[in-house]
């Protein structure tokens, strides 16, 4: 191909996604009418705050850890869309000094699993602050996370002129059937599911966003060995220095402009990145799963719930010989699941 | 005599304020120079929070970019008005607001006092700088910077190109040899008044105020002139990233910054308070009891560079996965591949296990699953025996699989009738050794109990597949440790491979081999060959069998003799 014609390409190809960046904002913009606040303390939030965006459906017994554990790591204010939760999420949010909430009633799936309305707020409210977008089962680990806060990293960040980071979605399970060992409210729910798949990921470039496509964990282990390719993508860039033109495209595995997406390094170098410790594999989970099936609201025809499903119906034990117990970041580190990348 | 501290200021005024406490308090004076961004209300509060000291004051403020001629100037005001405001000053020591003592003002005095007419700067000649960024050593002083190299990059850059390509020059005034250093320094009145007070300093600045980053070199440069009691190293411990930027301390370096034998340390976090609240305390037992070991400092910081830019060979990860030819080593370690020796000896897996006590699994890329070794349905990493997840992406289960067992060499079975895809990798692979008997494939094949139409089907299918892979292997992008040879060559005398494979895998027993595997019994097989032919194949891979009974004409099954 001539050079002229490699640069007219790349314009095209830029400008359609600049369309696409613009589709989904629009669309974040009309959607912004299915949600309503509940509580808005947004006016507390200060200028050098890390907000938290998170969509949470009935997850009640979660909530007080989830909270503990992003304010003891120095996040300023949450914003919550509560989507119908009929267990006393929205009150209990609304309760809290540090968060707004939203609510609703509205299809999960039709406002693009979430994100529309997410996109909508973190236009709003989320404009020049470090944002972390995240489930109510996700929690963060980055570099050195036991000693620096996350505004140390953030500070990193902005010092080196990087504007997303990173963090691999990490399947935690327990061991034994994961029926066996209930979670209570305000545990920690890595005391249960302390354990995780080392060395079994697969990864791709997505040529169109430019972002990472990993795959694999116990999910791909024990629900997909058979088809491979409709095991849950693992990639995500939660963490970002939100500007209001950004957008996230599909959930937080990637987003426009697609330069965000480059958490990774081509030449070699490996660059600073965290994991989301996912405790999803609960006693919670069968219940999660039975529901999430029913409603229909999850992604891709709710391929997933259905594989979990039917392997659900035996309790499977999701621990293995070669299972890695969870000790902390560094470990993680070590393993190669994740970097400090230049950060010392 | 004493030493003052010149204080550059722009963010994080109330640890500024603390550590220029700390000196004052000390008898140190300090005059701080605030950027003149700095909004009022916050210098005003600053001022107002060091007024009960009479030894700290405040010079004119310049507003202030990164790597311009504006941090000079602020440099030079601060000195000028320490010099003229306290003539007890013999040193001046340029410090910026997110600095920290690390050893007690008393001990540092005394170390100055000692060196009176020392100079403390780094100041070293372009040619011998590694730091440069940007690739720009004497041509930051040769060429002109009207952009900005962090807002304007594009135009910096094409103005450069456009200076290298007609050969721009500025003329360098006369007398001065370019230095670079630290942007810190320490110097004696002496010399610091010479600097501020040549006659020839108008001529000098409005030189140095066009070149690239001034900052690192004005007093660089012009403390060559007036001094040769200079001492070229900075009494800041500063580290700088492979971007040019500095790195930053946190609490947790603590013992790192007790243990360095350096007097100030930049830059520290603002939220450090550990370290603040440490290091500033009046209490001196901080400082005593770490045994120096400044190179450990050293190793921390060139690892984390080394991290970032050469990053783990062989690791494939969230936030690294290098273009092609760019992985630094496609795999992290050594592995062995085998192929056709399962089929020509009975128990060949075992005996290699044995004899080099390395990790031996089957056909790994088998068809139907994964042979991990001892049939393991799970092994290292989790990985497991679908051959479907495998297949999904060859190569993450092979890095993967290498990554999993660093420590432990690898060796694997590979054949034509394993899933093919893996062949170009391992042959780009300067990890793998690749050992090769051509044509082993038809042994089984010969003992199977199928139909001979079968059979021929089955050995024309496999034979196509590995002539195919064999040249791949001996294409020229092969970077593999490949040895091949025909079935006919090895069995003629297979020790002396075996051996020196085993050798190259270094094995524990190192010595020569004292135990052979058994070898399938070839009697007929070249008869065998020979029907192939008969039925329209041509096996060509195994070399050339004479048919009939005069084969290698051993009537028991031959077990090798041994190399002594």
């Amino acid at each position: 191909m001539c050079g002229v014609e490699g640069a007219i390409l790349g314009i095209v190809r830029t400008y359609r996604l600049r369309l696409l960046r613009k589709r989904w904002r629009i669309r974040a913009f009309r959607k912004r009418r299915e949600i309503k606040p509940i509580v808005d303390k947004t006016d507390t939030i200060k200028p050098r705050d890390i907000l938290v965006f998170c969509t949470a459906r009935n997850e009640r017994v979660r909530l007080p850890y989830f909270l503990r554990f992003y304010r003891d790591m120095g996040v300023g204010h949450f914003i919550f869309v509560d989507n119908d939760s009929d267990d006393g999420s929205a009150e209990y949010l609304a309760q809290q000094p540090d968060v707004s909430v939203w609510t609703s009633k509205a299809s999960y799936k039709r406002a693009r699993f979430g994100m529309d309305w997410l996109n909508w707020l973190m236009r709003r409210h989320g404009h020049g602050h470090w944002c972390l977008t995240i489930d109510p089962d996700e929690f963060l680990v980055f570099p050195f996370c036991d000693t620096r806060g996350l505004r140390a990293l953030t500070d990193w960040l902005d010092a080196s002129s990087i504007k997303s980071f990173g963090a691999m979605l990490l399947d935690m399970y327990p061991k034994g059937p994961m029926g066996r060992q209930p979670y209570r409210e305000g545990q920690d729910p890595f005391e249960i599911a302390n354990w995780f798949d080392a060395g079994n990921y697969m990864i791709e470039k997505n040529k169109k966003f430019g972002n990472l496509w990993i795959q694999g964990g116990p999910r791909a282990r024990m629900f997909f060995p058979d088809n491979p390719a409709r095991a849950p993508a693992l990639n995500k860039i939660p963490l970002v220095k939100w500007h209001r033109n950004y957008t996230y495209v599909s959930s937080t595995h990637n987003l426009l402009p697609r330069g965000l997406n480059l958490v990774y390094d081509e030449w070699g170098g490996e660059k600073a990145s965290g994991c989301l410790l996912h405790a999803k594999f609960l006693d919670t989970f069968a219940i999660k799963a039975a529901e999430e099936l029913e409603r229909k609201q999850h992604y891709a025809a709710s391929h997933e719930y259905k594989a979990y499903h039917e392997k659900l119906e035996d309790d499977p034990d999701l621990w293995c010989k070669w299972s890695e117990k969870y000790i902390n970041w560094r470990q993680l580190e070590i393993l190669g699941i994740m970097s400090k990348g230049n950060w010392a | 005599m004493t030493v003052g501290f010149a204080m550059l200021v722009h963010t994080a005024l109330g640890r500024a304020a603390q550590v220029a406490r700390h000196w004052a308090k000390n008898d140190c004076p300090v005059v701080i120079h605030v950027d003149k961004k700095v909004k009022r209300r916050k210098y005003l509060e600053l001022t107002a929070s060091l007024a009960d000291l009479d030894n700290v004051k405040f010079c004119k403020r310049h507003s202030c970019d990164w790597g311009t001629w504006s941090l000079v100037e602020a440099s030079q005001s601060a000195s000028e008005l320490l010099l003229a405001e306290f003539p007890e000053v013999r040193h001046v020591y340029l410090a910026s607001g997110s600095c920290l003592p690390l050893r007690p003002v008393e001990e540092m005095k005394e170390y100055l006092a000692e060196r009176p007419m020392t100079n403390f700067i780094e100041s070293v000649t372009t040619e011998d700088v590694p730091w440069t960024v940007g690739g720009l050593d004497i041509e930051r002083f040769t060429f002109r910077f009207p952009f900005s190299w962090k807002r304007q990059r594009r135009a910096f850059d094409w103005y450069v190109n456009f200076q290298r390509r007609w050969k721009f020059k500025r003329r360098i005034p006369e007398g001065l040899v370019p230095h670079l250093g630290s942007q810190w320094w320490c110097l004696t009145r002496q010399t610091l008044t010479a600097i501020l007070e040549d006659p020839q300093r108008p001529a000098f600045d409005r030189y140095f105020s066009k070149v690239w980053i001034p900052d690192e070199s004005y007093f660089q440069t012009l403390v060559r002139l007036y001094s040769t009691n200079i001492e070229s190293r900075s009494l800041t411990l500063s580290k700088f990233d492979f971007q040019g930027k500095p790195h930053i301390f946190y609490d947790d370096h603590m013992q790192l910054l007790r243990r360095s034998d350096c007097f100030v340390a930049r830059k520290i976090w603002p939220e450090a308070e550990k370290l603040y609240s440490g290091f500033l305390s009046d209490d001196g037992s901080i400082f005593t009891g770490a045994e120096p070991n400044p190179g450990k400092i050293d190793r921390i910081f060139s690892k984390a560079v080394e991290r970032r830019t050469k990053g783990r060979p062989g690791l494939y990860m969230q936030s690294r996965f290098p273009n092609d030819n760019w992985e630094n080593g496609l795999t992290s370690s050594q592995y062995s591949v085998f192929e056709g020796f399962t089929e020509l000896f009975e128990d060949f897996e075992d005996w290699l296990a044995r004899v080099t006590g390395t990790r031996v699994h089957g056909h790994i890329f088998g068809p139907d699953r994964v042979e991990f070794s001892g049939g393991q349905k799970v092994f290292a990493g989790a990985l497991t025996d679908s051959a479907e997840l495998r297949d999904y992406n060859p190569r993450a289960f092979l890095t993967n699989l290498i990554w999993n067992t660093r420590g432990e060499r690898q060796c694997f079975m590979f054949g034509p009738a394993d899933t093919q895809d893996i062949s170009w990798d391992i042959a780009k692979d300067p990890n793998a050794q690749i050992s090769v008997i051509s044509g082993a494939w038809a042994v089984p094949l010969f003992y199977s109990n199928a139909n001979f139409s079968e059979i021929r089907r089955e050995a024309a299918a496999l034979q196509k597949i590995e002539a195919v892979h064999l040249e791949v292997l001996r294409s020229v992008w092969t970077k593999a440790r490949v040895r091949i040879w025909t079935l006919a060559d090895f069995v003629e005398s297979p020790m002396e491979p075996l051996q020196t494979i085993i050798d190259e895998i270094g094995a524990r027993n190192a010595n020569r081999l004292t135990e052979a595997p058994r070898m399938r019994s070839l009697e007929g097989f070249g008869q065998f060959l020979q029907n192939l032919k008969n039925q329209g194949m041509q096996p060509h891979l195994m070399g050339d069998f004479p048919t009939g009974a005069n084969v290698p004409s051993r009537q028991k099954p031959r077990k090798p003799y041994l190399v002594k």
